[in-house]
């Protein structure tokens, strides 16, 4: 080895170092800020009331009606994109496992929804809600915010349940089930873990996607009472509160936005003390 | 116990099952109709290359004109992909190839939570850190007096934003090169530094170019981070420190007033369905380099 070629190694190591280094030293600036200025002007009162009459202008009050409003709209988007995601991604691993150019298909068309931003969602959804006479609501948000989660529920599920051995599903047949009950008795309960992962990644991204719910969630100061009234989200309730001028105000958007880091850094460790949790019922081969 | 027998579970599941996958596989189809659809409107009026190549954009007296945005969202992706793949492929590289794999286990972690923070929290990240450092520093090392809220803010936080997802296809990659050809190259006489250049770089390529092309089609259609630090001004930037406009900030911002302005709606969704297409095109495009790379 020649000098040049030492020295080039070390160099290129020395970046590699470096990059890395910056990349965790970034996720650590990150969310070093948002809870240095969030616990600086977080209080009992902003997460336990609604706001009250001059809260835009720096008067007292909270953010209740955002974080149940999140939490409802996208509690509700989880459970519609799990009970269509579920029989998809076991139907793609029991029914059509012999046809693997269309369970190839499916997936590439599942991967190209994903990428599809989310305001595209948010646009479809506005659209979707015109057609069916719908007015901006928690229910017009929550159907927006499944179909856009949709894809990620369902590619999750599949990476797991696609891992099973077939041999599970043979022994299953030689019993006497039919591929249904296969596919709802036996894989499911194979790949629980996965499963619960799948739906706190999905719930994950659904509480944090401000701009799919900007068009059709709305916005209001009251709590979610209904399925047709509008509802506040923590996303936007942070966009607004940031756009105005009234410190306060701008103080309070830095707590809103901690409150929904938190929220989302508390779901995926759930996920991942959850995944480890429910192995027991899992066959190992 | 069940009001129903076996054959009707079965059928009742197998419908379920049948129902769900039509929807989901239709749903591409819906968006991509629903969206044009709304804005034949607009398209009734005008033509396509009129709507992309003018510059003026005055709603109120019917002048269209999406190049400034077309441009803001073409300066903000590319500059954010310039800061973001050698970062990420350089890391990508050390994690898979030098570290041992203890450090592969803190960085999936440290990946997954930079991929959960919601783009709000970014875009705020942006306003607290990222514009103030460019209008206090940046601005005045290169002697521009600027507000900060700027192409170059937007490239940054989008950057930021588009690591964890570029990495995880980045890892996947390097770890699928098969061993094999690794020991090959290091018999031969090859140092380490020589075989990742020479022969793992050379195999992942059409991978790498996939995971570029993904994050690149991510960051075009990243809305509220951008909007809340691009600085929203209808203009085409001279240079990276001006403010300037994208896609999906110009949809996002003005869904309020957009039912009170004839063919303003479908000015808007025709912006979604550009962003539609300019989606679907290039993952497209990329998938086929996954399955070129596949095939070796």
């Amino acid at each position: 080895m020649t000098r040049g070629q030492k020295i080039e190694e070390r160099f290129f190591k020395v970046l590699m170092f470096l990059s890395t280094f910056f990349i965790l030293a970034i996720l650590a600036i990150i969310i070093y800020s948002i809870f240095e200025k969030g616990i600086r002007s977080i209080s009992w009162e902003m997460l336990t009331e609604i706001p009250s009459g001059g809260y835009y202008y720096g008067k007292g009050g909270g953010i209740l009606n955002a974080i149940l409003g999140s939490l409802a709209l996208a509690s509700g988007a989880t459970v519609i994109a799990f009970f269509v995601g579920l029989p998809v991604a076991l139907y793609i691993n029991v029914f059509l496992i012999r046809h693997k150019k269309i369970v190839g298909m499916v997936r590439f068309l599942l991967d190209l929804v994903w990428g599809i931003p989310s305001i595209v969602y948010g646009a479809f959804g506005f659209t979707l809600m015109i057609f069916l006479g719908l007015q901006t609501s928690l229910l017009a948000g929550t159907i927006t915010v499944a179909l856009f989660i949709l894809p990620i529920m369902i590619r999750s599920i599949d990476e797991i349940v696609r891992t099973a051995p077939i041999g599970l599903q043979e022994a299953s047949y030689s019993l006497g089930s039919n591929k249904s009950e296969t596919a709802f008795r036996i894989l499911t309960r194979q790949s629980v873990s996965g499963i619960i992962t799948a739906i706190l990644l999905s719930f994950g991204r659904a509480i944090g996607d401000a701009a799919s719910v900007l068009f059709t969630a709305g916005y209001t100061d009251h709590l979610p009472n209904g399925l047709l009234e509008p509802v506040a989200t923590l996303p936007l309730s942070i966009f607004f509160q940031l756009a105005s001028p009234v410190p306060e105000v701008q103080n309070r958007a830095y707590a809103s936005a901690l409150v929904l880091t938190l929220i989302i850094l508390l779901v995926s460790l759930f996920s991942r003390g959850l995944g480890k949790r429910y192995h027991k019922t899992k066959i190992n081969f | 116990m069940y009001i129903l027998n076996r054959q009707q579970r079965h059928f009742v599941n197998s419908s379920w099952m049948i129902i769900s996958l039509l929807l989901v596989t239709l749903l591409p189809f819906f968006l991509f109709f629903g969206l044009y659809l709304k804005s034949t409107y607009l398209l009734h009026d005008y033509s396509v290359f009129d709507l992309i190549f003018s510059k003026t954009w005055k709603p109120a007296s019917g002048q269209f004109g999406f190049y400034p945005f077309i441009v803001g969202s073409i300066w903000v992706t590319l500059l954010a992909m310039l800061f973001t793949a050698p970062v990420c492929l350089l890391t990508a590289i050390y994690v898979t190839q030098y570290t041992r794999k203890i450090v592969l286990r803190i960085m999936h972690p440290a990946i997954d939570i930079l991929a959960g923070i919601p783009s709000v929290v970014y875009g705020l990240w942006g306003i607290l850190v990222i514009v103030p450092f460019i209008s206090k520093y940046l601005g005045p090392l290169f002697g521009i007096k600027t507000m900060g809220y700027s192409i170059l803010a937007a490239a940054f936080v989008l950057s930021i934003m588009i690591i964890p997802f570029i990495l995880n296809i980045l890892i996947e990659i390097f770890r699928s090169i098969p061993m094999e050809l690794k020991e090959a190259a290091l018999s031969l006489g090859a140092t380490q530094w020589q075989t990742i250049k020479q022969v793992i770089l050379k195999k992942a390529l059409p991978g790498i170019i996939a995971a570029f092309g993904f994050g690149l089609a991510r960051a075009f259609g990243e809305t509220m981070a951008v909007l809340m630090v691009v600085g929203n001004v209808v203009k085409l930037p001279g240079n990276i420190f001006d403010p300037g406009y994208t896609l999906p900030a110009l949809i996002a911002n003005n869904y309020g007033e957009m039912l009170s302005i004839p063919r303003y709606d479908s000015a808007l969704m025709f912006a979604a369905f550009l962003l539609l297409a300019v989606s679907l095109f290039f993952n497209l495009i990329m998938h086929f380099f996954i399955v070129k790379y596949n095939k070796y």
